[in-house]
């Protein structure tokens, strides 16, 4: 069932059943082993799977900016110094992760099915409170995995369609384990290094500020995350490594090309050149 | 003893067959083809809820005639189908002719197994680099499915739209062009006394699967946009159509035809 299709080359009987616009329960009544969190795990994988760590996001006038260091930790091994961890969602919102590499890659992938799925069944966009519904629901449906050691935790952030006039359309929210879904104001962070980060933002976050400050902003809050977190990957100017930024506004979600990143993160460095703690 | 009534396999096939188009050739129609950015699709549907055209994945779109049931049942499989498969492959590897050929399989499988067959016909079109690489598969009732060269009429009187097609159809057609034609087409079936009918923005469902668009390519066309490219094909027609245009219309400045 893999491909999809039954043995005489027909569509199978499911997907011709009116009913559910949603992937997820379409996977669940067709192919349940594809879905991240129902398999049975051995005890002890935990320290053998990689972990992402420090996601950083925060709102400015006009939409929300969400950006994710590089580095996956194996206890104390590097596995990765390039992972990107901050994922376009749909065309509206972006998603990061923190937590269990491999459950947390195959969530996105299978949450950004989910929302286009939606759309082209419906013919029409899931709400902003909608989309960050959904994935709550798949992150407890992770739980079973997440209480042996294997957790996801991810940020959500988006351009909110219905908001009202005047008021901020960049919106976060939060998750915890249990699949607890918080809205966040202003700023927030997840990962090992999120206490770091979530301390810089505090002193740094400005209301009314704009898309660009605000990219500076997670900047420096991702360096102070590296500074003082070891399974959080700082800036890696010689082989040209710089974090992953996705901005969010009323054009859409699109990611910072890696030369503006560049840019920004080598404004930082010269800072801290002068002022170590920023 | 009971009476045992015995009906020859041709005769079933014959009759379904007849009841299937019956139904089909009652419907407005569809065009579906290949232009210089991309493939369009417009539809005589006043609705605009109930869609004729639809996007199934990246590079591919769904459009039908006929009973609106079936053929919404036969596009939530396919987005099913094409979902299912670029999640469990890549996105890459969802195609129109895997979709075309599941379509063909069930509307087979459909038509001499049950006792009503679907009444619709519909056309799997997938955008490719350039206009040789567009796929445009047309499937009807029985399952049958042909690989169509540039353009697919659809729906009532399907062969006298398909006609006007034939003579103005060239891959190089801008969109403004495209839609003209499009339109022409269209209105040249249905009118009182064999006259071409005059079609406006709201009778239309227009949409393309652009060439150039990365990721998901399709895209509709609505509103003042749509309005401004119909309203532009009523005055200026298609290159070699041969309707005149409507008599209040200005004349046109290249030598058209006359009826």
């Amino acid at each position: 069932m893999a491909a999809g299709l039954e043995r005489s080359g027909r569509l199978p009987q499911a997907y011709l059943t009116p009913g559910s616009s949603s992937f997820t329960e379409l996977l669940a009544a067709t192919a349940p082993e594809m879905l991240p969190g129902r398999r049975a795990l051995p005890p002890g994988v935990a320290d053998l799977a990689p972990h992402g760590t420090t996601i950083v996001a925060a709102t400015f006038d006009g939409g929300v900016v969400m950006a994710g260091d590089r580095r996956a930790t194996m206890g104390n091994i590097i596995a990765s110094r390039d992972m990107q961890k901050v994922y376009p969602a749909d065309a509206y919102s972006c998603v990061g992760i923190a937590g269990t590499a491999g459950i947390a890659i195959e969530m996105v992938r299978l949450y950004s099915v989910e929302l286009e799925h939606y759309e082209k069944i419906e013919g029409a966009v899931l709400s902003l409170a909608g989309k960050a519904n959904r994935l709550s629901s798949m992150i407890r449906g992770n739980l079973g995995a997440a209480m042996q050691g294997l957790a996801v935790v991810p940020l959500f952030a988006g351009f909110d369609l219905d908001a009202p006039v005047g008021s901020s359309a960049g919106r976060i929210f939060s998750y915890d384990v249990t699949g607890g879904c918080y809205e966040e104001k202003q700023f927030h962070s997840v990962g090992s290094g999120s206490l770091f980060a979530k301390s810089a933002m505090k002193k740094r976050y400005r209301d009314g500020s704009t898309a660009e400050d605000t990219v500076r902003l997670l900047a420096e809050a991702l360096y102070d995350a590296a500074d003082d977190d070891s399974a959080t990957g700082g800036p890696d100017m010689t082989r040209g490594i710089y974090p992953v930024v996705m901005v969010v506004d009323a054009d859409g979600v699109r990611r910072l090309p890696d030369e503006e990143v560049a840019a920004v993160v080598a404004t930082v460095v010269e800072g801290r050149m002068v002022n170590p703690g920023g | 003893m009971a009476m045992q009534f015995y009906a020859s396999p041709e005769q079933v096939m014959r009759d379904r067959s007849e009841y299937a188009r019956k139904g089909i050739s009652r419907g407005r129609s569809v065009v579906v083809f290949s232009y210089e950015g991309g493939v369009l699709f417009v539809a005589e549907n006043p609705s605009n809820a109930l869609h004729k055209v639809s996007e199934i994945y990246d590079r591919i779109a769904f459009a039908a005639v006929g009973k609106y049931n079936e053929f919404e049942n036969l596009r939530v499989a396919g987005v099913r189908l094409a979902d299912m498969r670029g999640y469990s492959y890549d996105r890459r590897d969802v195609t129109a002719r895997g979709l075309a050929n599941a379509y063909a399989q069930t509307l087979g499988a459909i038509f001499t197994e049950q006792s009503k067959p679907y009444e619709v016909e519909i056309c799997v079109a997938q955008v490719g680099a350039s206009a040789e690489e567009d796929e445009l598969y047309r499937l009807t009732y029985d399952g049958s499915v042909g690989d169509e060269p540039g353009y697919v009429a659809m729906g009532g009187q399907s062969e006298a739209i398909a006609t006007v097609l034939r003579k103005g159809h060239r891959t190089e057609l801008g969109l403004a062009d495209a839609i003209a034609l499009a339109v022409s087409a269209l209105a040249s079936v249905g009118g009182e006394n064999g006259q071409p009918r005059t079609l406006t923005a709201p009778q239309l469902e227009v949409a393309v699967l652009e060439r150039t668009r990365p990721g998901r390519a399709f895209r509709r066309i609505v509103g003042a946009r749509l309005d401004e490219l119909v309203t532009s094909a009523g005055t200026t027609p298609a290159e070699d159509a041969t309707e005149a245009p409507p008599a209040t219309e200005p004349t046109p400045p290249a030598a058209g035809g006359e009826s």
